[in-house]
């Protein structure tokens, strides 16, 4: 057993006791969890921590532009079941706030760690992972990120000397680009809905061929690998061709793939997936998101969505109308500063729907829905748009700013 | 235009459609609905043909392989500049504007050709990446309000004598030569670094487009209040400190 067994030697110690100290005064100070300050100062005293933190743990790292978050948590609670698991469950993924997490527990056997997309092929590295998890790829932030299929190219450079074993989602032809280049792949099919961002083969630059949920390059050959792991409606299948059955209490068909991915990963610990999957079922709330809270007399249910990947998984969550949707749309540092992918999210899908608009953006959001020919009103504050809206259930469509404005005004 | 139906056809959405590049599509289109026209909407794969009938072609912005992709098979085809022969309008935008012009630099770092049907040669910039809120006037000959975009290249694209300025920023870098102008027009083509959906920002550029298809010097009003809501925020904005 990979417990904490080693200790640590006294400048590591030191760096860790000066990070929580850090961290500690953050808190004090009100300026939230203080880990990724706490981890900064930690990995200044002792630049090689997070390598030293990792090498007594069976490393996971979870990494995709949408999901990661949920499926670290649906991970360490499946592997629970196999030992006691530290993780950055509050989704601060960087190599600061990943020290900070896993300095953060001393007798841990697992660490599941959800990594930015940017920082993978760093992490990997540091953290000599025994399992990496990618679910998909898609744009995201671009005015400030790497284009998507450069985002792609580095995780196949990074990967390529990795002994991890990497259960990849076969059905995103980007992620498979990026997974193949590893010896060890485990493939799911876990489904991706968005299809905007692989048209073009990112091995030979061909058209990509996409008949039903298959797809191959017309040019080179690059195909959708054959998954040993699969998801079917409701069902996570097995390699053995078992079917369990997935009852989380997150909604929605992308949470379904992210347990499904998840119960892959579990069983490269020797978790069977009926054990993972019914652990599963604990995870509420990640992080607000999926949060069903009382506001104004109202049900609102707080959904986050980054980009249009994100945006689209969510339309075919919600209630049918005539449920009122909110949609609150910012474009500050955090969510970058452009909003051009209104543009590639379908918002006629929400034809029926009462919709009211907010967030700093909401003009941006205006034209939009102007153009998509869809009945809208546009309000100064979230309160203003609840009160427009009948009791009983909202569904609140926030991103990433935008959530975090509407969790501290529901109080949350 | 023929048969009372306006063809807009859509470039590429395969390899030039990184960033909200479809809204242009959407915007036209939107826009010919609301004066009572039947759009027939023709989005080409690069494994398709281009059409050559079309009354407006649209290119978006894209990556830089797919951008070089984009132009090798665009030369092959050679749809595109038949439709510029035979009166077609095209609007262009950040890497499809510079395959219009005559070169671009490509991922390689190479000499790639456009297609020629804008007097402009484009190489890479030496400097920062140019991103953000621009503000500039367009060529008075067009009658046009000022224009709002959102920039993010990092191309350096010059203008020939029969290419001319679509607009003068007043804030921001447009076509990143230092002296001010942003984006190229002649008579039928047109080319911006604004990105993305820029005719969401710029609706009456959309109606210019129509009034060039249809052959017509005015079109019936349409309730703008949002347009001019969010072109009001994002001047203001371009003016402000970053």
């Amino acid at each position: 057993m990979a417990g904490n067994s080693d200790p640590l030697s006294p400048r590591a110690k030191l760096a860790v006791t000066a990070g929580k100290a850090v961290a500690a005064a953050s808190r004090a100070a009100g300026r939230g969890s203080g880990s990724v300050i706490g981890g900064r100062v930690a990995l200044k005293l002792d630049p090689d921590l997070l390598a030293r933190l990792a090498q007594n743990l069976d490393v996971i790292l979870v990494s995709a532009t949408n999901g990661k978050t949920t499926t670290t948590r649906l991970i360490a609670e499946a592997l629970r079941a196999a030992g006691p698991v530290v993780s950055n469950a509050l989704g601060a993924n960087m190599p600061a706030g990943i020290t900070s997490a896993l300095a953060g527990s001393s007798d841990a056997r697992y660490g599941v760690i959800e990594v930015d997309e940017k920082y993978l092929a760093g992490v990997a590295r540091d953290t000599a992972p025994k399992c990496i998890a990618l679910l998909n790829l898609s744009r995201d932030q671009l005015d400030r990120a790497a284009e998507t299929r450069m985002l792609a190219e580095n995780w196949r450079e990074g990967l390529a000397g990795s002994k991890a074993v990497v259960v990849a989602n076969c059905d995103d032809p980007l992620v498979v680009w990026a997974a193949s280049s590893s010896p060890n792949v485990i493939w799911v099919a876990a489904g991706q809905m968005w299809k905007d961002d692989a048209w073009s083969c990112p091995s030979c630059g061909g058209v990509m061929q996409r008949p039903g949920d298959d797809w191959y390059c017309g040019e080179c050959g690059f195909r959708r690998p054959t998954p040993s792991w699969a998801l079917s409606g409701d069902h996570v299948l097995d390699p053995h061709g078992s079917a369990w059955p997935i009852h989380l209490q997150l909604p929605g068909r992308a949470n379904k793939a992210n347990a499904a991915s998840s119960a892959a990963v579990a069983a490269v610990f020797g978790v069977p997936p009926q054990v993972a999957l019914e652990r599963m079922y604990q995870v509420q709330a990640v992080a607000g998101r999926y949060d069903v809270v009382q506001f104004q007399g109202r049900d609102l249910r707080l959904l986050l969505a980054k980009n249009p990947a994100g945006w689209l998984e969510t339309f075919s969550l919600i209630d049918p109308p005539p449920t009122p949707v909110i949609l609150s749309v910012n474009a500050r540092s955090a969510d970058g500063t452009d909003t051009s992918w209104l543009w590639d999210v379908d918002y006629t899908r929400l034809t029926g729907h009462p919709i009211c608009v907010v967030g700093d953006r909401r003009l941006d959001l205006a034209v939009r829905l102007e153009v998509a020919d869809q009945h809208f009103q546009v309000y100064e504050n979230l309160d203003q748009a609840v009160a427009a809206c009948p009791p009983g259930r909202i569904e609140v469509i926030a991103n990433y700013t935008a959530f975090q404005d509407l969790r501290r005004r529901v109080g949350n | 235009m023929s048969d009372n139906q306006l063809r807009v056809v859509w470039i590429y959405p395969d390899l030039l459609s990184t960033y909200g590049d479809q809204g242009n599509v959407l915007v036209v289109q939107r826009r010919a609905q609301q004066r009572g026209l039947d759009v027939a909407r023709l989005d080409v794969r690069s494994d398709q043909a281009i059409p050559t009938s079309g009354d407006i072609y649209l290119i978006g912005g894209g990556e830089d392989r797919p951008q070089r992709l984009a132009a090798e098979r665009l030369r092959r085809d050679g749809g595109l500049t038949r439709a510029v022969e035979n009166g077609a309008i095209v609007f262009s935008v950040c890497a499809g504007y510079q395959i219009l012009g005559h070169e671009f630099i490509n991922d390689l770092g190479q000499r790639e050709p456009g297609l020629g049907l804008l007097d402009v040669v484009s190489v890479r910039g030496e400097g920062a990446r140019c991103v953000g809120d621009v503000l500039g006037d367009i060529d008075p000959r067009l009658g046009l309000p000022p224009l709002t975009g959102f920039e993010n290249h990092q191309g350096v694209t010059h203008l020939g004598p029969t290419a001319r300025p679509l607009a003068r920023v007043r804030f921001g870098n447009g076509n990143g030569t230092g002296d001010g102008t942003e984006g190229a027009f002649n008579d039928t083509v047109f080319g911006t670094y604004m990105h993305g959906p820029v005719l969401a920002r710029n609706p009456l550029i959309a109606d210019l487009l129509l009034k060039l298809a249809l052959d017509v010097n005015a079109l019936p009003p349409t309730d703008d209040r949002w347009y001019e809501a969010l072109r009001n925020e994002r001047i203001a904005a371009a003016q402000q400190p970053a």
